[in-house]
This record gives structure tokens, sequence and C-alpha cells, in this order.
């Protein structure tokens, strides 16, 4: 039987296209299915309120590989920024603002020894970060020493971190698997800046800064910065669907078909392989091997389904922490907002309410038990302010990450995520003043909302918690590290798989390597 | 120039102190052990508090000193008696409002019939979740008595270190490795939420997980702190806790009259206020009197702040002052000890049970143990405590008068500083009196039994103890403070900046618990400086 596909790539997500994108440069005839009318997954853009347009979810770019946009030419297949190397901006509800932008720290109440103190800690971070690139670009260094291979990476890893120096490197082994908390207490004294940068390594996260690996988390957002080659924070106009769309086009100019409403309902198994999927209009697709953008949840406990593996591998699966506990503010303005603090040219920069590391650990507290935060930590972004194509003249739109939320999928949940979206503008009226009254339409996705819209399990943007037990060789588990399953022919790309969440497209561009070479 | 009286002078006379001195006296140096305070024992000390009653007034059971240290220095020939105690229990409050509990037993049947009362499926898990347990055991337990090694060294004997560790490592196996590495960076409630299903048995076994340390029970890397409830043993029998019989103090004096016989000094009252160094030597040391001892080695007992706080700044290099300073320690603990006038019942425990002889918990859930790490997160001591509590004179006579009951209890979380300011006595009081109301909640007649009860927070565990703001470990045992981050890198292996200075107290590899440990290694470190071998 001759398919007429050598590769099904189930999701169009970002990783998934990429995946498509370099299976089909290889030659190969590759097949992507999506559910929704549009590809992108989680990273797209959406319609607020049918007059404008907002980033779904994750609405700055960050970390994608200049060598990934190069080698799939996205800047030539529409990606287009609004704007590169934003810098972040910390608001307080007392009125103090400070700016990071590069090696600099400004604002009020920040004391030299504090702009000292920064530079010497992104010097420090950023040497840790380039020490273990090899580890967040790469596949997973395994923990094997059976081939001469893993031997080589293992050794390779070892002399970077030892090239280090021993101050360095002593410095490396001791923070390593530390909480941020503690780490910038040692550094810094304003209690504003090390939330800030706190914000970095619990953003899509449940997590606060005092959990061990937050340190781990944070040199991942460092070393996302430095292989962007200078890109830094950046606001892809048109919103994230600028990026997923160019990569869509990239994989179809090498020759990738893409279906969109098109739902897989089955990964269908033959010959104990994966042989193709049936969509949930019946219709059946054969190919040699079927790529799973979802996560690892969804693939294989509704999409094998476990009658086709074996009992501890499922288990490991249901056990995988996927608690998503970032939500989504969108707000339709009718006039640019005020934000205190912030000049207009600013506001499409990352603007953060956190005022101190504590109070992030207290908003983390409630959702651990089910419930709201009183008070929310912020990543806000007010798009419109650079990218005019989002939104008619005169309006504006605001694009913010809340955390930390519950799963709620209660029977209440549509009260209280309208109570809670009321509240959350009107605690922002105390940074733009006459916010509320600017407002056309609000709009919140809490991680219910996320997991029904876009598929991901427990509505986690990094599919599974970028926790320090599911890092590397253990992401998402063991066996399932290199993007292969226990399943010949069914492999994984999400962010579910090594490095991890955040629109990179590494894990997609790691999946084809590993597909193309029949898995290893 | 004036000889030195004594070979070597220890600082501290706490169970450590105590270890390093019998190795070092019986290796044939002339020993002098200084304690700051009236008795010996540091946080290991039986004092009578109250009436006849004779309080473990800090560490109060026996389970991790290391067998082979007990063995070589003949503790049990100077009095030592370690008495096993039967499991423990959890108190279950139903939703109806009636009690049961859940019992824990030394019987592996009694405990799974106990726990098949509950969940099945939960007697079934309980047994892989031990046998995985043990398996890190075994994998960790050889490390408790090496020096660990510097990674950053060339030296033959660290890398040999290294290649021993990466051996073992690998000796366990592709799938073994990665569980281990998920056991050491998992939260104790996930970890458990992978076997078990029942509440109670959760909170029971977790309750492990948290002693000492300020983490949650939702915090990553709480998982491998349950080592430390598998990782003792009592004569061979692994995981066995008990009592010293005649209370902790009993531990200190079996190593004391151990290295007297073997002609060690022991002065108390003798705190030391400072090492005077020069050039890099260490010379001499000044005691809180004024007095000056010379002697060119010391070690220390003290905690590593402690220890080098006792040192002129000037001669000490920057980095190695400012790693001192971020080592962490806020303590998180708080200690009562309680004489009642006999034996108080528990809601859901049986009269008479053998089960009241163990440890006894009150915590319903996971979500309630979560809760009190919030409250010390911020600043306050926990509104539903963690509490561990124990009978041990029920099977301990020595400890109460006749028809009396001294009670141990254990609480987590306090906080070392309050959120509105430092502790005051009716801070103290209203806390005593938290601890009280959380008790009787499951007590009935707990209240109207106290004849006295003394109360121990952070501050007063510092003060007390001398432990910097009464860490029970001499400094949190979070990854970045094992092994050879412990107490800093560079200085992991007993050594000082300072030639002459040694340290081999809890600060130092492999940390706190009342296991000697520390203080054999450091003996070892520095006779192996000295060009001699440890004799026993």
């Amino acid at each position: 039987m001759s398919n007429q596909y050598k590769d099904i790539v189930v999701g169009g997500g970002h990783n998934g296209l990429v995946c498509a994108a370099y299976l089909a440069r290889a030659g190969r005839a590759v097949l992507v299915l999506e559910a929704a009318n549009d590809v992108g997954g989680a990273a797209k853009t959406r319609s607020l309120a049918g007059k404008a347009r907002v980033s779904a979810a994750a609405h700055f770019l960050y970390g994608m590989p200049a060598d990934l946009v190069k080698e799939l030419q996205l800047e030539s297949h529409g990606l287009v920024y609004a704007q590169k190397s934003l810098s972040t901006i910390s608001l307080h509800r007392h009125g103090s603002v400070i700016e990071i932008a590069g090696d600099s720290v400004t604002g009020e109440g920040i004391s030299t020894a504090d702009k000292q103190a920064y530079v010497r800690f992104s010097d420090d971070m950023r040497r840790f970060a380039r020490a273990l690139r090899p580890v967040f670009n790469d596949l997973p260094p395994e923990l094997s020493i059976e081939t001469w291979s893993q031997r080589l990476t293992l050794l390779k890893l070892g002399m970077k971190i030892r090239g280090l120096g021993r101050y360095h490197m002593r410095e490396l082994l001791r923070i390593i698997a530390m909480n941020l908390y503690d780490l910038l207490d040692e550094y810094f004294e304003s209690s504003q800046l090390k939330a800030a940068i706190a914000m970095d390594a619990v953003l899509g996260g449940e997590w606060g800064p005092r959990s061990m690996g937050t340190v781990m988390t944070y040199l991942y957002r460092v070393a996302g910065h430095e292989r962007s080659n200078g890109a830094g924070i950046a606001l892809p106009e048109g919103g994230m669907g600028t990026v997923t769309g160019a990569i869509a086009n990239a994989a179809r100019s090498a020759g990738a078909e893409i279906r969109t409403g098109a739902t897989v309902a089955r990964i269908l198994v033959e010959d104990d392989r994966a042989s193709g999927v049936q969509l949930e209009n019946g219709e059946v697709i054969h190919a040699e091997n079927v790529i799973s953008n979802a996560d690892p949840k969804r693939t294989f406990l509704e999409l094998l389904g476990t009658e086709n593996l074996d009992t501890g591998f499922v288990r490991q699966v249901r056990n995988l922490r996927s608690k998503g506990r970032a939500a989504k503010l969108h707000l339709l303005l009718n006039g640019i907002p005020q934000f205190r603090g912030v000049a207009e040219d600013k506001l499409g920069s990352r603007l953060l309410i956190a005022p101190s590391m504590d109070e992030i650990e207290l908003a983390f507290n409630p959702c651990k038990y089910g419930e709201y935060p009183q008070r929310p930590v912020w990543e806000i972004s007010v798009p419109s302010a650079l990218d005019r194509t989002l939104c008619g003249s005169g309006e504006h739109v605001v694009s913010a990450i809340l955390q930390f939320l519950p799963f709620d999928d209660s029977e209440n949940a549509d009260a209280r995520r309208a109570a809670f979206a009321k509240q959350a503008v009107k605690q922002l009226e105390a940074f733009a003043p006459g916010i509320s009254e600017q407002v056309v339409a609000v709009e919140l996705l809490t991680p219910a909302d996320i997991e029904k819209e876009f598929g991901m399990s427990g509505g986690h943007w990094h599919h599974v918690e970028l926790a320090l037990e599911n890092f590397l060789f253990n992401r998402p588990t063991a066996q399932l590290s290199r993007h292969v399953s226990p399943l010949p022919g069914l492999y994984l790309c999400g962010a579910g798989c090594h490095p991890g969440g955040n629109v990179m497209g590494i894990a997609g561009r790691n999946a084809a390597g590993q597909v193309i070479r029949g898995g290893s | 120039m004036h000889k030195d009286q004594f070979d070597a002078v220890i600082v501290g006379a706490g169970h450590n102190g105590l270890v390093a001195a019998c190795y070092l006296q019986r290796a044939g140096l002339k020993v002098l052990v200084l304690e700051r305070n009236p008795y010996i024992g540091g946080a290991t000390t039986s004092l009578p508090m109250y009436k006849d009653f004779t309080y473990s007034n800090c560490s109060y059971v026996y389970s991790l000193f290391r067998q082979e240290i007990a063995r070589e220095l003949e503790l049990y020939k100077y009095g030592l008696q370690v008495i096993p105690y039967e499991g423990g229990a959890q108190i279950i409050r139903n939703d109806d409002g009636s009690y049961d509990s859940l019992g824990v037993f030394w019987h592996d049947d009694a405990s799974r019939r106990e726990i098949e009362r509950f969940s099945k499926r939960d007697a079934n898990a309980m047994e892989r979740l031990s046998r995985d347990i043990m398996k890190q055991c075994r994998f960790i337990k050889p490390l408790l008595m090496r020096t660990p090694p510097d990674p950053t060294s060339f030296k033959p004997r660290d890398l040999m270190e290294l290649i021993y560790l990466g051996k073992r490592f690998y000796g366990l196996g592709k799938e073994q490795m990665h569980e281990t590495v998920r056991f050491y960076t998992m939260s104790v409630a996930d970890y458990l939420n992978e076997y078990l299903e029942n509440d109670a048995l959760k909170c029971y076994m977790a309750g492990g997980a948290i002693i000492g340390t300020a983490l949650g029970v939702y915090s990553p890397g709480t998982a491998y702190v349950l080592l430390h409830h598998a990782m003792g043993d009592i004569d061979g029998t692994v995981g066995a806790w008990g009592f010293a019989r005649g209370g902790m103090g009993s531990v200190a004096k079996a190593l004391n009259d151990s290295f007297i016989e073997s002609g060690g000094t022991v002065r108390v009252d003798a705190g030391v206020e400072e090492f005077l160094v020069e050039r890099g030597k260490l010379k001499a040391l000044r005691l809180e009197n004024g007095e000056i001892i010379n002697t060119s080695l010391v070690v220390s007992s003290m905690d590593v702040r402690r220890t080098f706080n006792a040192i002129d700044a000037n001669e000490l290099p920057a980095w190695v002052v400012e790693r001192v300073r971020n080592f962490r320690f806020r303590g998180s603990s708080g200690k009562v000890n309680i004489a009642l006038d006999g034996i108080p019942s528990f809601y859901g425990i049986p009269e008479g049970s053998p089960i009241l002889t163990g440890d006894i918990h009150v915590s319903q859930n996971m979500a309630e143990l979560e809760k009190a790490y919030d409250d010390w997160k911020a600043g306050r001591w926990s509104e539903k405590a963690y509490v561990d509590m124990l009978l041990p004179s029920l099977i301990d006579p020595t400890m109460a008068p006749p028809g009396k009951t001294w009670m141990s209890v254990f609480i987590q979380y306090c906080p070392y500083k309050l959120a509105d300011g430092e502790w005051t006595e009716e801070k103290r009081q209203a806390y005593g009196q938290n601890i009280v109301n959380r008790i009787a909640e499951f007590s009935p007649d707990f209240k109207e039994k106290i004849l006295h009860m003394e109360l121990r927070t952070p501050k007063d565990l510092e003060d007390q103890v001398g432990l910097s703001e009464g860490n029970i470990f001499q400094g949190e045992l979070t990854m970045d403070q094992l092994i050879f981050n412990r107490p800093i890198p560079g200085y992991a292996q007993y050594r000082s900046p300072i030639s002459g200075l040694y340290m081999c107290g809890s600060s130092t590899h492999p940390g706190g618990g009342v296991m000697g440990a520390p203080g054999a290694n450091a003996a070892r470190e520095i006779l192996l400086d000295l060009g001699k071998r440890r004799r026993s």
C-alpha cells in the first residue's frame, strides 16, 4: 500500500508548522491537520469583539532562534516586526516606575548599587546561559553513556561548564537547582526590580519565585534572548498570527500541505505502529509517520488511546503536571490608555505589575486551592501603540497575561470569570486612570477557556510544567524525551517536549530531525 | 615559644563536636572541647525543666545516627540505649464530625491491614512506594560518610570521588537514573500523588518531608526529604525510629563519657568569642571571659555563620565572606515540651493503642499542610500548624514520674522573624496558646492535663542553643546548600580558608539531624592533613 503522505503532523501550532516546514524541506510529503479554521494553535491572532485583533495567548516573540528564522526565511514569508528589543517596564501602585532595557535599569528608587548589580547579574546569567546553550537548543543530552555520541555530548557539556572558570563553574553548580527568590535577594535591594526579573521565571508556570527550579527557567529565558540574535522581546506586526502565518507559508512553499478545519479524532495503529489518522468526519488518512503537536496527555490518552500503551507509561503521562495558571485579558479601548509614568511610545513595551516577589507568591497561593487571586500579577502590552493594523483608528487594544488563575470549569465559571475580569479592570484603573471609562469590550480567557479553545490539556501554555522534574532528559518523560514514543512511527513535536514552551519552534525543528533520522 | 597545651580544640559540645573530639582523641591527639552553655549536647540534650520530668528539649528522636560511629566510639558501652517506637498515627476528622485514625505499624501486615481499611489500592501502592524510596536510600546512604568532591578540582582525589559518584549513579540503570533526577526535584505532594489516593496516608508521609525545611508540600525539591524518614536505622532495622533512653542528652552523654575515658577534656561555660588569626594561620582562641587559649588546630562545630563571624573579616577572602553571608538559615520550626498529668486521650485513637507510642499527626490534607507554609511565607506562624506529637515517657519511664506523661511536640512552621516585628513575650504566649488549641482540637482532655510547658521558637533556639536563625539543621538543606555546596562551594571538605581551622557542624556535608556524620568526616579530613590514621 502506498501512502499519499509520508508524514502527518497533527496540529498546526507553531511547533507543528516548524516541524512540517523542515520535513517538507527534506523533500518529504507532509500533511498538517489543524482542527481550527486557521493555523497557529495558541500562537495566533484572534478577533476581539468582532472589530479588532489581538494575540490569543503569548503576545511577544521571545527566543525564536535567529537561525531558524533565517533557515525558514520567515521574514520573506511575511514575518514583520512592529518593534524589536522592547524594554520591560515595571509599574507600582504607589507610582514608582522602573525600566529595564538591555543591561541598564532606570527609575525611581533604584540605587547605584542595584544598577551595578544588574550589570553583574546580567553578565553572570548570560555566561551561564551560553554554557548551557547546547542544552537549550539541541536535543536534550542523554543520561546514558552507552554510545560514543552520548559520551561526546556529555563531555562537550562538561567542557563548556568547565570553560566558565572555577568561580563561575562553582556558582553555576550552586544556583542551577536554586530558587530565583533567594538568588535575587543576594544581588539586589529593590523589591520592585527583583519582582520584575522574577516574572520572567514564573510566566506561564505553576509556581512562585520561591520554588526551586526558577533559576533554571530564568536561564532558559536568558538563553532565548541570546539566540534571538538581538531581536530580544519583539512585537510581531499583526500579532502572533503573523509569525505562525509566516511559518505556514514557509512550510507550504517547501511543499507541505496544510488542511484547516480538520480535527483528528484518532491516531491509527496497524501492526504495532502508527499508520495514520482518522478525522472526526470519519476520513482516514494513512502515512508512515504521525507527528503530534498536541500535548502528551491529549496525544496518548485521547488520540492514541490507552489500550495501545503499557500501564506504567500511561501512569507517567497521567501524572504529568499540566495545570495552566495563566489567563489572558483583552480590552478594546476607545482611546489611548494613560499608564502613569509610561510615555505613549513605550505602551507597546512589556509592562509588568508585580510589586514584589512576596506579592507574586501571594498571587500564586490561592490557585493551589482552586481559588482566584485577590491581586494577580500582570504582563501587559498595548500592541496597538506600535501596530496600527490591529484596530480601527482612535481605538486601542490591551493584551495582558494574568497569573495565577485556577482551572475553573465549574458551573459558576462564567460568573466567576466575569467577576474576575471586572475586578481586574478596576485594579488596572490604579495604574491607568480612566481606563475603565475607555473600555469598549472585555474578554478574559481562563485556563479552562484556553484548554477548550486550543486543546491544550489543563490550559497549560508549556503543555507540561517547565519544572526541573520535567526538564531535559525527563521532558515530558524519560521515554519521550527525544520526540520518539513507545509506538514506532509516532512522534511528539510540541512544547511538552524539550526544551519547552514559548513561541520558539525549537521542539518542532528537533522533532523533524528525529523523524528524518528515523528516531534515535 | 609557648607550647600549646592541647593539640586540637573543638568549639561546641554538640553531638558533632563530640564525635569529632572522640575520633581525634582516639587517634592520639590531646583534645579540648569548649562549650558555651553550662551543659553539653547543644541541641542534643535532656534537661530537667519541671519537677521530676526530663525533656529532650530540642532534638527528640533517634534514628539517623550512623551505626558505625556508635559502634566505633563504643556508645552502647557508655550507656546509650535506644528504644524503638511503634509506627504512628494520623488522626482523621470525618465529614460528619466523627473521628478515626490511620495507624502505621512496624509490623508490615498490621500496617497493610490498616491502610486497606481506607484504600485497597493504597495498600498495594504503599509497597511500591516503600520499595522505590528504599532504592533511593541505598543510593544515597554510602555518600553520607564520604567527603564531597570539589567538581572544579583536578586533584586525583577529587576526580576519583567524582568518578565514584558517577559510577554509582550510572550503576542505577537507565530507568532508575531518570527516576532519581525526578525524585530530587519534585514536590512531595506530586510524588505521593503518583502513588497514593488517601489523604490521611499522604499527610502522614508528607509530614516527614517538611520537617525543619522552609518549604511546603507543594514546593519542588521536597520529595527527597522523604529519605530522612527512611534512611535511619536502629541496630540494623532500616527505617526504624526510636528514643534514646533518658532523652537525647544520653547520646551526648555517651559521647562525652567515651571522650573523657580516652583522655579528653571538656570545659563548659567556656564560650569562644574570637578565632585569632595571623597571616592566614590560626593562632589562638579568645573566650568570652577574655581568656586566651593558644592552639593551631581548631574544629568548629558551630554553624558556618557563627564560625566565620568569630574571625576578623580582613583575614578572609571577600568572596568567602559574601558566600557565608548568603548561606541561608531562616529557621521554620518550633518545639514545645509539655508535662502532662496522665496520658492524654485522642479522638479516633483507642485507649491503650500501641500507636500512641509513635508519632501522632493531625493535619487533614495536603492543602492544609501547604497553607501552613503560606503562613510562614507571609511571616506568620501557621494558623493550623503541622504538629509531630510524641509521648516518649510511655516507653521510656525515665522521662516522667509514675502516672505522668512527657509530650514532645515539633511544630512546622514558625518564622524566625515575624512580619509584624520581633518576637515578644506576648507573641510567644499567643503562639503557645495557638499550639495548645491546635492539639486540644484533637484531644479532649489535653488542656486540663497540662502541668508545665516549655516553648521554643526559632529565635529561642538561636539564643539558647546558638543555632543561627534557629535552623535545626544549621542551614537549610536545599540543593544549593548540599554536598559540594555545603556550606559554601570551595570549602565543602571541612576545611576553611584559615589554615588550622576546620568545620564539623551540621552546616557541613551531609547536614543536619542527629547523625554524627559531619563530625566523623571532619575528623577523618583533619587526620589526613596531619598524616595520621584514624583509630577507633
